[in-house]
């Protein structure tokens, strides 16, 4: 039995199996649609959430299973107090797999200590999320056609971007990456994983200005200054608006840049953005499903 | 100062001077009722001085892993009969458990009723762990 709990968790093999898997399904979606007939996966968001639940949902139903769950710690039992570990040895003698949200990082390694199915991490408080990492290899794999060689800039939180960390953590094992980190001096990427492309030797920079960096980037990752992570509001406050991405700075970059966002979004990217061909968030959405599929398929038919 | 050999038990020896009483707290020596016996900077020709504590209890069971985190080079011996039967040098161990505690307030160990605290080592060089559950490094 395999948990999902770190993109780490996934070979660079097995991650570029679940691409072309990922393809496969979007090339051919009724290859599929019975294939997890008689699962049912569990959704345990403790933490709201709109595309990741219903993306785990719409993916388990389109492979022809079941879904249950709840949306929200107050609808379930850990608003009586109940541990992760005890929600974890109920839920999994109800369902064959478990996709669980929570607000506290490191939620799910204590969920896989006594799971005895398979967990996958659909986000642990600013820490992982890699199904979302998934999504984003697919788009920078179909769009930019490739994982390799890339210019990577990454803008916004940094800190506390649970994405952000995920997918530095898979790209750097990908040849010729290299990281902008562009964020304000608050929300820079942690040490721990500043430390690690130190010590593989993956180049890096960071920084604070997107007007001066953009015109070199070939893939622009923005995320949003969350609200929920700021003990202080000050802090969200004089931080939120530090990056908005609009058309000037669109005109900027290079022809072929990509923008792509985990969303949702709020003030980050203008919405003039959204029909720039360079736009690639709204796929993204899209991808994440399919890749969501191709991740349950695996994890179940192993 | 005359302090009595112990006959079996155990000797926590070359603790860097001045970390004796962290070492008593951290192995909760606290809790024994045995004779324990805290020597503070004694001469020694390699340290200069150590401090060295003594356990009179044949059944103690050293936690050498919370001994290697805090006093990577102490040394363990294991007295039987008046005799040194076992020497034991820590190191740093690779794994934690239940030895420090992760700080990170948005750490799921903060809220997780009997939850394991591990940490794992990250860098030997600069004596840091992180935690198995959230990254946040300690040292």
């Amino acid at each position: 039995m395999r948990h999902l709990l770190n993109i780490t968790d996934l070979t660079v093999e097995e991650i570029n199996e679940l691409l072309a898997l990922g393809n496969d399904i979007l090339d051919h979606p009724e290859k599929y649609a019975h294939r997890l007939e008689g699962k049912k996966l569990a959704t345990l968001f403790f933490e709201p959430s709109t595309r990741t639940r219903l993306s785990f949902e719409a993916a388990m139903y389109e492979l022809g299973g079941h879904v249950i769950g709840f949306a929200g710690a107050n609808s379930s039992s850990a608003a009586k107090g109940e541990s992760v570990k005890d929600t974890i040895r109920t839920v999994a003698c109800y369902a064959d797999i478990i996709a669980m949200r929570h607000p506290l990082e490191g939620a799910p390694v204590a969920a896989a200590q006594v799971a005895t199915v398979p967990i996958v991490n659909a986000g642990d408080g600013g820490h992982h999320h890699p199904t979302q990492t998934l999504a984003d290899l697919m788009t920078l794999n179909r769009e930019k056609g490739r994982l390799s060689n890339l210019k990577m800039g990454l803008c916004g939180d940094l800190k506390f971007g649970r994405t952000v960390h995920s997918l530095i953590g898979a790209l750097s094992r990908y040849d010729n990456v290299e990281f902008i980190l562009i964020s304000p001096e608050e929300l820079k990427v942690p040490s721990p994983i500043l430390r690690e492309l130190d010590e593989k030797g993956i180049p890096y920079r960071e920084a604070t200005s997107l007007e001066k960096e953009i015109s070199n980037l070939d893939a622009l990752y923005m995320t949003r200054v969350q609200r929920e992570r700021f003990f202080n509001e000050e802090d969200y406050v004089r931080l939120k608006d530090t990056y908005i991405l609009d058309a000037a700075k669109m005109a900027l970059a290079k022809d072929d840049m990509i923008v792509m966002h985990p969303l949702p979004r709020v003030n980050e990217i203008s919405t003039q953005v959204d029909d720039d061909p360079r736009a690639c968030y709204f796929k993204q959405v899209n991808y994440g499903k399919i890749m969501r599929k191709a991740l349950m398929l695996k994890l179940l038919e192993e | 100062m005359n302090i009595d050999g112990i006959t079996s038990g155990v000797v926590i020896d070359h603790i860097t001077a001045g970390k004796a009483m962290q070492v008593y707290r951290y192995l909760h020596l606290d809790q024994l009722e045995c004779p324990v016996a805290i020597i503070k900077n004694v001469k020694s020709t390699r340290m200069g001085k150590k401090d060295i504590i003594k356990i009179d209890d044949a059944t103690f069971d050293i936690d050498l892993d919370a001994l290697g985190y805090l006093d990577p080079g102490a040394t363990v011996n294991i007295i039987r009969d008046g005799v040194i039967v076992e020497k034991k040098h820590v190191e740093l161990p690779e794994r934690l458990t239940n030895v420090i505690r992760c700080k990170n307030p948005r750490c799921i160990t903060t809220v997780e009723p009997g939850i394991d605290q591990i940490f794992l080592l990250t860098s030997k060089e600069e004596r840091l762990y992180s935690c198995a559950y959230c990254d946040t490094e300690r040292k």
